[in-house]
């Protein structure tokens, strides 16, 4: 076990295993890339439905069903069903990560659409605004926090699972992963699942505080005691 | 892409073990984490300090992908069930012990000073009072925890287990689509039949919510 360790240290600290075309460095890009293209596409497609969704009210039973219907989806049998279908391309892994991505956004951006108080929506309308303009100027910033966390859970579930473009003969993280398994060498693998562990957990992080930095000022905690009081 | 209807007959007992197969990694994922997060949820609950630890700790856990996990207990437990069960279980752990805590955050405090003046002991207050009103909440948990564990056992299938998932790795070698989609079809029947169980189970052991509905 320990032998173990001290292996996989030497694997990820090596010069020559962060260069070249199967260094860490590309490997790591690679990752990057499809994960986060792959969430750009899901958000392009899940923002639009949560809102509209949440601001017409009408498809409520949708947006929630979608989620435990995401969560039940085996991603593995989805991209193997897709490239038996389409053949050697990377879409079965960008269509099995999208459809991996998409419910954890509508339903988040739902939620958050939902837990507008109504009274601020009727005091919006009252002031003589439209329904657009209810939706990006109130519904929107304040449902922004939910609707980045819907982001934020999207990308680290991309980002965790775009393991599987290596395993039909793609790049990216897995490649050490399944090449280690192929080789029964379980320093590779356990070195590619540490830094897909890794790149997760920063990801996460990364994002939870530029969530905190970017959030309204009401939204912060603690903001309540330094607000100032009956500015009318 | 067309089905081979002759190859699932054929093959129809293989579907059915494996299928079973399957349903035993994810439940018993679900029960193990059951066992652990009870505790683990009582004891966040009445230690503040240890409750940001504890749901912290879960959710690192959580941000590891599942084939990371699955790979790294390789060393320890290889190439088995116990590797599958035990990866599993640490995924349910960020649902189930983030419900219970919230389930049982949920109970109110006039509840619990009335069992408390009629001279109900701890123990049985926490037993017979808490639980049960946290016991919605909880459920929900295991719901989503169930679901979850359905369909990432088949992620195991590259460490040679993976019930359903052997379809997928199989149907992938040979470039034969139907396994793959009868393990597809199967895995979303196998949540959605899990489910509604548990919709039933929550039903019925909540006798007391029927009237109010």
């Amino acid at each position: 076990m320990y032998a173990l360790v001290v292996d996989l240290a030497r694997w990820l600290t090596s010069g020559s295993q962060w260069t070249g075309p199967d260094g860490i460095g590309h490997r790591l890009a690679e990752h990057l890339q499809y994960s986060l293209l792959a969430t750009l596409i899901a958000a392009a497609i899940g923002l639009p439905v949560g809102l509209l969704i949440g601001h017409t009210g009408r498809g409520a039973f949708l947006a929630i069903n979608l989620a435990s219907f995401g969560r039940a989806l085996p991603t593995v049998g989805l991209v193997v069903l897709v490239f038996l279908a389409g053949g050697l391309s990377m879409l079965p892994v960008y269509v099995a990560l999208v459809a991996l991505a998409v419910p954890a956004i509508v339903t988040n951006t739902h939620a958050g659409m939902t837990a507008v108080d109504p009274d601020v929506k009727d005091a919006a309308r009252g002031q003589g605004m439209r329904g657009h303009q209810v939706l990006f100027k109130v519904e929107l910033p304040l449902a922004l926090p939910l609707i980045m966390t819907g982001l934020r859970l999207a990308l680290i579930q991309v980002v965790a699972t775009a393991t599987i473009a290596a395993y039909v003969s793609f790049g990216g993280l897995g490649r050490y992963v399944f090449d280690g398994l192929a080789q029964r060498d379980l320093v590779q693998v356990l070195g590619g699942a540490v830094l897909v562990a890794v790149v997760a957990i920063v990801l996460d992080v990364v994002l939870s505080t530029l969530q905190r930095v970017f959030a309204l000022p009401h939204q912060r905690s603690g903001a309540r005691r330094s607000a100032p009081t009956g500015t009318a | 892409m067309t089905i081979d209807w002759s190859w699932i007959g054929e093959h129809i007992g293989e579907l059915a073990s494996l299928t079973l197969s399957h349903l035993e990694a994810a439940m018993t994922a679900v029960l193990l984490g059951l066992v652990l997060s009870l505790p683990l949820a009582v004891l966040a609950h009445r230690v503040r300090p240890l409750r940001g630890f504890l749901l912290g700790a879960s959710n690192v856990l959580f941000t590891i992908p599942s084939i990371a996990v699955f790979v790294l207990l390789l060393p320890v437990s290889g190439l088995t069930r116990t590797t599958t069960v035990i990866g599993l279980t640490v995924y349910t752990l960020v649902v189930l012990l983030r419900n219970t805590v919230e389930g049982l955050e949920s109970v109110p405090a006039r509840t619990k000073e009335a069992a408390r003046a009629m001279g109900t002991r701890p123990l049985r207050t926490l037993l017979a009072v808490e639980f049960p009103l946290a016991l919605p909440v909880i459920m929900a948990g295991v719901r989503i925890a169930t679901v979850m564990s359905i369909s990432l056992v088949s992620v195991a299938t590259y460490i040679g287990d993976g019930g359903l998932g052997q379809l997928f790795t199989d149907g992938f070698q040979r470039d034969f689509p139907t396994p793959v989609i009868a393990g597809v079809v199967l895995t979303l029947l196998l949540a959605v039949v899990a489910d509604a169980v548990l919709v039933a189970v929550e039903y019925a052991l909540t006798p007391w919510r029927r009237s109010r509905a």
